[in-house]
């Protein structure tokens, strides 16, 4: 019954061809513009490591003074480093690392490469298994070398074939700010997006090239960058300034996995009583506003995903709507225009529930052909944001669930928009029809 | 012309006439909101940086290891004033469309209680001042003495310019010269009020649109600031001078790394810092463009079989004596109907939309006006997609309703 509906739905379709055409152009034009704007969406808000992005948490604690204090406000985004080192020493979670973003300028003793800077993180020497980051050669390094402020560091691919030609580069020197440091593991691609562990720049970017322990960046007074707050300006005494241990500031970003997420309440617990210890010893002057946010609430919290994203969604499923109305009325149109043909049917036995089925297999039809139309308008709308240069493009692509979706709003939609003409249809009485011809 | 028939008669075909109206109600409230939209970005594109952009340029540094800043600094000047068509040249820390360097959250009294906002601070040398050819349009010039050296962030007590949008947000109403603001506890005191000057990201600070000019010019001596130099030439000569700039510094100072991303002429920068924004509108163009064809087409099709349905009662009318202009007119009516059904709806919609988008994105109230302004685009697509299916019922003759079917 399905193929002889359908053969009918083409035979229609090949009567009608301006209105037809008119039916699969507005459906096609509403799925591209809302599986454009929907993929983006769904890339931008993606799980950036979904294996254990329930176990991975990142604490706020209120270590700033009462001025401008106010009732119920959030805590600070980031740690000072008086506070994350004592976290990191207390290793109350099954793994954690402290981190921060810097430069480094590297000095390759390769003739005919200038010195150049990349973008670095100090961090400690969980970050490499918590965050699962793979490895090309070699590995992390361990507490040990954190501890003794040893000279090592673990590069990117990219930096890895730039310096080293793509060779093992495990054991070799690289000259980074003057200082020669020990290449102990060559990282494989890796590109959390969005990169979860800092989100003060580049967001979508990619990540660090190369990762020197954090003793060490302070040992060798490497540049840092990101966003610091600083509460007081007392830091003049500090050789160290306002990356100095006991700076009242916070610029340090601190991560820690816990062995399930149910484990989360007991941490918090920790981290208040870790707070109220701190307002005891006279550090903190705040009442205790602690958070543990995973890495979604964490992502959702910083609103992550552009605004603009978030309003071309929003509106181009108002215009996905609009289209759908517009079918709605096509196809009422075109169902009723066969009114005596109906009758005809209705006559010779037909009941109203195979017009109806016949009538929602022509608007399903209608749906498929302007999902595959409007597939291919998404593909050139993200062809189109590729082409644009806004951090994120590398990323935006269809994936199979994206795929799947477009199909079934495509013909969801296009049977919703069938149902009321197909009910108006299926009212049809064939005694009227067959009286007027 | 009397409306009572054309109601009665689209009484009998509601389901269509309730589903146009409703498309246009739908239409009507995503172009008011789509509108607004573009022409939000729009107005922050047109922003006035405050500054003659187009004989502006930059070279930066992106880092310089173990460099003294007065020495770098002089023979940066030093080289960037021995091109020909330099005309001014200094160091500076941050220009409009370029890289941030300073937000500071400042506040109204020195125990921190009453926040102001979150200006940017520019820390200018004297040389950058007269580079960007910034004057108060209030307030006095800076004296020699307020250049002062500054250690880390800024010097701890200054005589600064605030812009005119800044003094209307901290004081409003009153007189900003002479008031004094503080972050946490560096102290300014207001010598000047410029009436325009852009942050280097103009409209995307936290203060959105509103924040795009809260800036404030702290004079600086040459010294305490190092890697990003500002030079005024000859809007003509600007791109040879910018290439001739770069080779400069680059040549001077081989151990200092030098910054292609932010080495060059403000219009560039500007073009750069615009285009997402650029993109937003082309991409919220091309909605507004498939809306209303969508729509127009919605019409058409309806307009079209209603007309193919109802040939008969139109061959009676035309018999009884009924004109080409009247049956031409009665479906201009009928739409007119429709249309302004559906936009008094789309009004609605359109206002609650809005609020849902303030809600959600921080955006300001619809302006009352975009509303009649939809109203009228809409009447107006309506009337000329009913145009062709009605012009077509006119020329039906009067004789097919002497035929059977």
């Amino acid at each position: 019954m399905f193929a002889y509906y359908f053969d009918l739905a083409l035979r229609s379709f090949r009567r009608n061809r301006v209105l037809t055409a008119l039916m699969v152009l507005a459906i096609a034009l509403g799925i591209g513009a809302s599986m454009t704007t929907l993929t983006i969406f769904h890339v931008l808000s993606g799980d950036p490591i979904p294996q254990k992005s329930d176990r991975l948490f990142t604490p706020q604690l209120d270590p700033a003074t009462m001025r401008g204090y106010t009732a119920g406000e959030e805590p600070e985004d980031q740690m000072t480093r008086y506070d994350a080192e004592a976290l990191l020493k207390q290793k109350h979670g099954l793994r954690q690392a402290m981190m921060t973003g810097g430069s480094v300028a590297v000095e390759p003793q390769k003739s005919g490469l200038d010195p150049f800077y990349v973008d670095a993180r100090y961090t400690s020497a969980d970050f490499f298994a918590m965050f699962e980051t793979p490895f090309l050669y070699g590995g992390g390094w361990t507490a040990t070398e954190d501890q003794r402020r040893d000279r090592v560091v673990v590069i990117a691919k990219e930096l890895n074939d730039k310096v080293f030609g793509g060779a093992n580069s495990v054991g070799k020197t690289i000259r980074m700010n003057g200082a020669e440091m020990r290449v102990v593991g060559v990282l494989d691609k890796w590109r959390p997006a969005p990169k979860f562990y800092d989100v003060n720049s580049n967001r979508f970017g990619e990540p660090e090239l190369a990762y020197i322990p954090f003793s060490t960046s302070r040992d060798l007074k490497l540049d840092r960058n990101g966003s610091m707050n600083c509460w007081d300006s007392s830091t003049s005494d500090d050789p160290e300034g306002e990356t100095g241990v006991n700076a009242p500031c916070t610029w340090i970003q601190y991560w820690v996995e816990l062995e399930s997420p149910a484990k989360a309440d007991e941490y918090l617990q920790y981290l208040r009583n870790y707070s109220d210890q701190q307002r005891a010893n006279g550090r903190y002057e705040r009442p205790t506003n602690v958070r543990l946010r995973n890495v979604m609430a964490w992502l959702d919290y910083q609103k992550v995903v552009p605004s603009d994203v978030r309003m071309q969604v929003w509106l181009a499923f108002g215009f996905l709507l609009v289209c759908l109305l517009n079918t709605v009325g096509l196809l009422l149109a075109k169902f009723l225009r066969r009114s005596s043909e109906i009758g005809v049917r209705r006559a010779l036995g037909a009941s109203r529930r195979a017009i109806f089925a016949q009538c929602l297999v022509e608007a399903g039809t209608v749906g498929l052909a302007g999902g595959l139309l409007g597939l291919g308008l998404a593909w050139l709308g993200l062809w189109g944001v590729r082409q644009q240069p806004t951090g994120f493009s590398d990323l935006i692509h269809l994936d199979v669930p994206m795929l799947a979706t477009t199909f079934v709003i495509a013909i969801v939609a296009s049977v919703l928009a069938g149902l009321v003409p197909a009910w108006q249809a299926c009212q049809v009485t064939p005694a009227m029809q067959l009286k007027s011809q | 012309m009397d409306v009572k028939p054309i109601l009665s008669a689209l009484a009998r075909h509601r389901i269509a006439a309730v589903l146009i109206s409703l498309e246009i109600a739908l239409a009507c409230a995503v172009l008011c909101n789509a509108f607004f939209l573009v022409s939000n970005r729009l107005d922050m594109m047109r922003i006035d940086s405050g500054i003659d952009e187009a004989s502006l340029a930059t070279v930066s540094l992106s880092g310089c290891d173990g460099c003294e800043a007065a020495d770098v600094n002089g023979r940066v000047l030093a080289a960037l004033r021995t091109i020909p068509g330099v005309r001014a040249a200094g160091v500076a820390n941050a220009v409009p469309f370029g890289q941030r360097a300073g937000d500071a959250g400042v506040t109204l009294d020195a125990e921190g209680q009453r926040f102001g906002g979150v200006p940017h601070f520019y820390a200018f040398a004297p040389g950058a001042i007269e580079a960007l050819g910034l004057r108060p349009a209030r307030g006095r010039a800076f004296a020699p003495g307020d250049f002062q050296h500054a250690e880390n962030f800024l010097p701890k007590d200054s005589q600064v310019w605030i812009t005119q949008a800044l003094a209307d947000h901290l004081w409003p109403g009153e007189e900003a010269i002479g008031r004094e603001f503080w972050v946490s506890d560096y102290h300014f005191r207001v010598a000047g009020v410029l009436a325009h000057f852009a942050r280097p990201n103009p409209g995307r600070s936290q203060n959105g649109a509103a924040g795009a000019e809260w800036s404030v010019v702290v004079p600086v001596s040459a010294d305490s600031l190092l890697g990003t130099y500002v030079l005024r030439a000859d809007p003509v000569d600007l791109p040879r001078v910018a290439k001739a700039a770069r080779e400069a510094v680059i040549r001077t100072v081989p151990e200092a790394v030098f910054d292609e991303r932010w080495s060059r002429p403000l219009p560039e920068l500007r073009q750069d810092f615009f285009r997402q924004d650029r993109s937003m509108a082309w991409l919220l163009g091309g909605v507004i463009a498939s809306m209303l064809l969508v729509t127009a087409l919605g019409i058409v099709g309806l307009a079209s079989f209603w007309v193919a349905q109802r040939t008969k009662q139109i061959g009676i009318r035309r018999a009884l004596g009924a004109t080409r202009g009247d049956i031409l007119r009665y479906y201009q009516v009928e739409n007119f109907l429709l249309a302004t059904a559906g936009i008094a709806l789309g009004m609605l919609l359109a206002y609650g939309g809005n609020l849902l988008l303030m809600k959600q994105f921080e955006l300001a109230r619809l302006p009352l006006g975009y509303l009649p302004a939809g109203a009228v685009l809409l009447w107006i697509l309506g009337q000329c997609a009913v145009l062709g299916p009605a012009l077509r019922a006119a020329a039906i003759p009067p004789v097919v309703a002497t035929r059977s079917a």
